[in-house]
């Protein structure tokens, strides 16, 4: 089973395909789940506290907005453990303000940088589309071993 | 400051999405419920909630997927339901994260279809993947001024 980070990170579709497919999906919820359940200090909504964006120093400079460091935060360790990735290019729901938009640069950026397998791809707009989009990631990941080889 | 203790600690909170012309939520509520053993269930409009121990959880899931294999996503959730933080009884309105799963939703019957086809046609499927994609016909730039000229005249 490899670990394969997904982006959209909250996409439904590519975490149910890559755990119907016998991998773990590394998507926003697990960081998230993770500051949820972990005591501290109470800082709503996201139990995103000022330690985030020191931790985000580690993925993008110190010039660069909180906003970014702290999204990276969130996103950089998972990227850190993922083996493989898959992307789907077209996500309009991923659009978001400036900080959301150059976190989602970097996060592309770093995973291309990081040199692990990667699938890209856009959404399917019909039942043809839908049949080799489903049949691209299954072949994707069939093709991954144990540490995304 | 204020101290933060989370509730819940330890468990697994994962959406299931039923979009399948044969079971409603419904029908799948009712079968997660059979098959819960302490796994607490929320009902939605879209499908359930399942919140329990990671084991449990999967356990369910693997259960309540098998009578619709196609038509079933699952996704993790990073709060458990009914949290105030992200709760819409508290906040008023859709919640922000309910926008991807309205942006997705309606390309899972074409995930259905694919899953479907992958299903009954196997390799023959996976093959079309690595073919060239088909490009539509797009509408020929004469023959759409000979449509305006004829919805003009």
């Amino acid at each position: 089973m490899a670990k394969v980070f997904i982006y959209p990170a909250t996409s439904l579709i590519l975490s149910d395909l890559v755990a119907r497919f016998g991998h773990q999906p590394l998507g926003a919820a697990l960081s998230i789940r993770e500051r949820i359940q972990t005591a501290g200090v109470e800082s709503p909504p996201l139990q995103i506290t000022p330690e985030d964006p020191k931790r985000g120093l580690k993925y993008a400079a110190v010039e660069v907005p909180s906003g970014v460091r702290g999204r990276m935060a969130i996103y950089g360790p998972l990227i850190e453990r993922a083996e493989a990735g898959v992307i789907v290019t077209d996500a309009d729901f991923a659009f978001g303000c400036m900080g959301c938009a150059r976190t989602d640069e970097l996060i592309l950026f770093s995973l291309r940088q990081r040199g692990i397998p990667l699938l890209e791809l856009a959404y399917p707009k019909d039942e043809e589309e839908g049949v080799a989009f489903v049949a691209a990631i299954r072949r994707f990941l069939a093709g991954l071993k144990e540490g995304g080889q | 400051m204020t101290e933060y203790t989370p509730k819940l600690a330890g468990t697994v909170t994962k959406y299931v999405f039923v979009e399948s012309p044969a079971t409603t939520p419904a029908d799948l509520a009712l079968r997660a419920y059979e098959a819960s053993e302490g796994v607490m269930i929320k009902e939605t409009c879209f499908g359930l909630q399942v919140t329990g121990g990671p084991e449990e959880v999967d356990r369910l899931i693997r259960q309540i997927r098998a009578f619709d294999p196609n038509h079933i996503f699952v996704k993790d959730r990073g709060f458990p339901p009914g949290d105030p933080r992200r709760c819409r009884a508290n906040l008023g309105g859709a919640r922000p994260g309910y926008f991807g799963h309205e942006f997705e939703f309606p390309i899972l019957r074409f995930i259905s279809h694919g899953l479907e086809e992958l299903e009954r046609r196997g390799e023959e499927v996976l093959g079309e993947a690595t073919r060239e994609k088909r490009t539509k016909p797009v509408l020929d730039v004469r023959r759409l001024r000979e449509l305006i000229e004829l919805e003009e005249s």
